[in-house]
């Protein structure tokens, strides 16, 4: 199947004229596969039928921003960075009676869970709270449930071990049939919430934020857009954490962060503006 | 991209027992080579640059790791990152995506030869090395029907025979080479 680029960004400007999803500002490439599987999937073989389609089949087009929106992760996911917040940024944690933290686009939860973890370990669980947030439902609801499939659980102990986990990883999950469950008690203080960074507004101030490898995803327009948004939801001294292909570097925000590990991407707001 | 030449660019997919192979194709290409070249090698997660020093060593031509929203320079081999798939975007910038495996890959040769091809259309020479999975066959049959070039490497000279085998059995790939001879089409098409 084939998209031409005109019928593509006409068919992108139809959904944000009838439904005010603006998927314009993703990268292309990306959005450009994920509607070919759409397409592939559902058996629609022309660009335009689809854009006809969706315009007067609501179910259909909530369908389709699931489809557009879903991303995975994994527990511990890049071991090197959970082990660089243990040694960069939880000592510093440490210091607010009450920690607010933010995971933007945490998808199915994993990256949530093992934050949890790891505050857990380090005596800082009971006095956070960690807001996990996606523009996908569907991932959401699945991050909230905190019940995944047991095939991928040697990635995880393996990660969990190699990310400085100071407990046998086994104590955290009940295995059943073919499914592990996360302990309740690391859910206690996540709250879990709907959010959709290119057009929600900040809604609470953090010590640390930490969005990976959903960056990649957006235009440099929308990028900033959001790197903005991030620094207005830190107080002064909050780190940042990004994926590790990802960096500040092309943003106007760059000369407001400090770079406490550049390997990890993870950055500290300053507190004045020199 | 210089719009006079007839390619613009080459993208290669690679997996068991790439090294070797890549590492002898590379190795003759002067510096002042002028296409720019695209490398899924499938690759272990944590070792982040290893693969980029060892190759940087054995060739002459700038070689590095494609970065999120760098714009492709004619002259320079890039190599895909671990875990994430390589993608090209319309104004021949690289992007990068974190979604699931295909065909247990990430990168995924398919992925960056259908997008390479979206781009690049007929100016795409896409190539298939030695390797265990059928990563790319899908790809090879994107960049034909594009009118791009497409080549695999002898199987029975891979180490690794069944991913350009899988490349061929698809009926889109136009020529059969031994790395040497895939060596000295690059050269040519350099002129081009």
């Amino acid at each position: 199947m084939d998209i031409e680029n005109k019928e593509f960004k006409k068919l992108l400007e139809t959904i944000h004229f009838i439904y005010g999803y603006d998927f314009t500002d993703y990268s292309e490439a990306s959005l450009r596969r994920r509607i070919e599987h759409f397409m592939t999937h559902k058996k629609i073989d022309d660009l335009t039928l689809l854009g006809r389609m969706l315009a007067k089949d609501e179910q259909l087009f909530a369908e389709f921003v699931l489809e557009m929106s879903v991303t995975v992760t994994s527990m511990f996911r890049d071991p090197s960075f959970y082990k660089s917040i243990r040694e960069h940024v939880v000592h510093r944690l440490a210091t607010y009676p009450f920690i607010k933290i933010w995971i933007a686009g945490c998808a199915t939860g994993q990256e949530v869970y093992s934050l949890a973890i790891l505050l857990e370990e380090e005596g800082l669980l009971n006095r956070s709270v960690i807001y996990a947030t996606d523009i996908n439902q569907n991932s959401l609801q699945i991050a909230k449930e905190g019940v995944y499939s047991i095939d991928n659980l040697k990635e995880y102990t393996l990660n969990y071990q190699k990310s400085g986990g100071t407990k046998s990883f086994s104590e955290y999950y009940k295995a059943k049939y073919n499914h592990v469950m996360f302990d309740k008690s690391l859910k206690q203080n996540i709250v879990f919430s709907p959010h959709n960074l290119s057009v929600d507004q900040s809604f609470n101030e953090f010590q640390l934020i930490i969005c990976r490898n959903v960056l990649i995803y957006f235009k440099q327009a929308l990028q900033n857009k959001v790197f903005d948004l991030f620094y207005d939801s830190l107080c002064p001294f909050g780190f940042l954490g990004l994926g590790n292909k990802e960096s500040l570097l092309f943003s106007d925000k760059k000369k407001h962060f400090d770079e406490i590990d550049k390997k990890e991407k993870i950055f500290m707001k300053k507190k004045y503006i020199s | 991209m210089n719009p006079k030449r007839k390619y613009g660019a080459i993208v290669i997919g690679v997996s068991a027992g790439g090294l070797n192979a890549v590492s002898f194709i590379l190795k003759k290409l002067p510096a002042d080579f002028q296409l720019p070249i695209i490398i899924i090698q499938h690759r272990n997660t944590d070792q982040r640059e290893l693969l980029e020093d060892i190759l940087q060593e054995k060739c002459k031509m700038k070689l590095k790791q494609a970065d999120e929203k760098e714009k492709i320079k004619d002259g320079v081999i890039y190599i895909a990152p671990p875990d994430y798939h390589l993608l090209i975007e319309n104004d021949f910038t690289f992007s990068l995506s974190s979604d699931a495996r295909v065909k247990y890959s990430r990168p995924s040769i398919d992925l960056l030869f259908e997008s390479a091809s979206y781009v690049y259309r007929e100016r795409l020479v896409g190539i298939i090395l030695t390797g265990a999975n059928n990563d790319g066959s899908d790809g090879i049959i994107r960049i034909s029907k594009y009118g791009g070039e497409t080549v695999a490497q002898n199987p029975e000279e891979a180490e690794f025979p069944f991913m350009p085998k899988a490349a061929i059995e698809t009926g889109c790939v136009k020529h059969i080479f031994s790395l040497a001879d895939i060596q000295k089409y690059l050269l040519k098409i350099n002129q081009m």
